[in-house]
């Protein structure tokens, strides 16, 4: 068996292409587009909700998108323990559509930042995570609105539930204020939910599997997933 | 049909950095007197309702899931009956 992705297309997407081409050329997965008003998600075994601004990130970012055609049945499909992963914009989408708790506000800077940044594990026992070797791991971010927010007892639920999947660093695993690109909360990057099917990030691991591109730590998750769906 | 405008701010616990920046351009056209800038949303729009009680299910629906995120906004609106 050979595991399938899925691409959700949004209006405005534009790392759909680069989630593809890294499944596909650089890891020689099985991926197929979604469009936003098809309902039917083809089999796949994993959703993938990629990065860009869908519709325009108008109103708010993923707002509009979280009540496209293909979001209900993704969203079902989240709800019935499938795998989905919302990358930038897309963690925007599963934060509004409520498959993830708190909001990505923008960032403290208020600028639009684009840079390679360090990340740590901070739940090694995750299905996409367990694969990623004990380091700090190096990868980009492209985003305005990352700074991740929740309400109090929502941060301390992540927290008593080790939902918190990756932080921002230096590179020397420092969790420090400097690291910490956005101003999100605790140095959040990426959370998943209760049940562990959900992984929302703001960084890119999509571009970052390709030695040409000079940096391949983004195979870790995807191929730790893929063994976790084969075993 | 009825007329309904929306307020959308920011709760008070979100820091509103764009409220903040743009208060430092009002700190540089020497408006020194200036505090506490809070960016929002407005939005305006109409809505078909064979009652007020219809409407105002819509009106907050509207609201409350998608032109709000109430982890992050309030809203307030008016309405008025239009022929």
């Amino acid at each position: 068996m050979k595991p399938k992705f899925g691409v959700v297309v949004f209006p405005g997407s534009n790392c759909d292409h680069d989630a593809y081409y890294a499944l596909k050329k650089d890891l020689g997965f099985d991926v197929s587009f979604l469009w936003h008003k098809d309902k039917d998600l083809q089999s796949s075994d994993v959703i993938i909700l990629p990065g860009g601004f869908s519709y325009g990130d108008y109103l708010r970012s993923g707002a509009i998108a979280r009540f496209s055609p293909i979001m209900n049945s993704v969203i079902d499909f989240a709800n019935k323990g499938g795998i989905v992963i919302g990358i930038c914009n897309g963690f925007q989408v599963l934060v509004e559509a409520g498959l993830l708790p708190g909001v990505l506000l923008k960032n403290n800077s208020l600028q639009f930042i684009c840079k390679d940044i360090y990340l740590k594990v901070t739940n090694k026992n995750t299905i996409f995570t367990k694969g990623i070797p004990d380091k700090i791991i190096k990868i980009p971010i492209a985003h305005g609105e990352g700074n991740y927010f929740a309400e109090t007892a929502t941060i301390s639920e992540l927290n008593d539930n080790n939902l918190i999947a990756f932080k921002y660093v230096d590179a020397e695993g420092n969790e420090t204020v400097e690291a910490n690109p956005n101003g999100s909360i605790q140095n959040i990057a990426g959370i998943i939910n209760k049940q562990g099917n959900v992984l929302g990030m703001m960084p890119h691991p999509e571009r970052a599997c390709s030695s040409m591109l000079g940096k391949t730590d983004g195979v870790f998750i995807f191929k730790s997933l893929v063994s976790e769906l084969l075993s | 049909m009825f007329k309904v405008q929306v307020i959308i701010k920011r709760r008070p616990s979100i820091l509103d950095p764009q409220g903040k920046a743009v208060e430092k351009g009002a700190f540089n056209m020497g408006l020194t007197n200036i505090k506490d800038t809070r960016i929002g949303k407005f939005v305006e729009f109409a809505v078909e309702a064979v009652n007020k009680e219809e409407a105002v299910k819509e009106i907050e629906e509207y609201c409350h899931k998608l032109l709000s995120n109430p982890i992050m906004e309030d809203y307030e609106y008016t309405m008025e009956e239009v022929l």
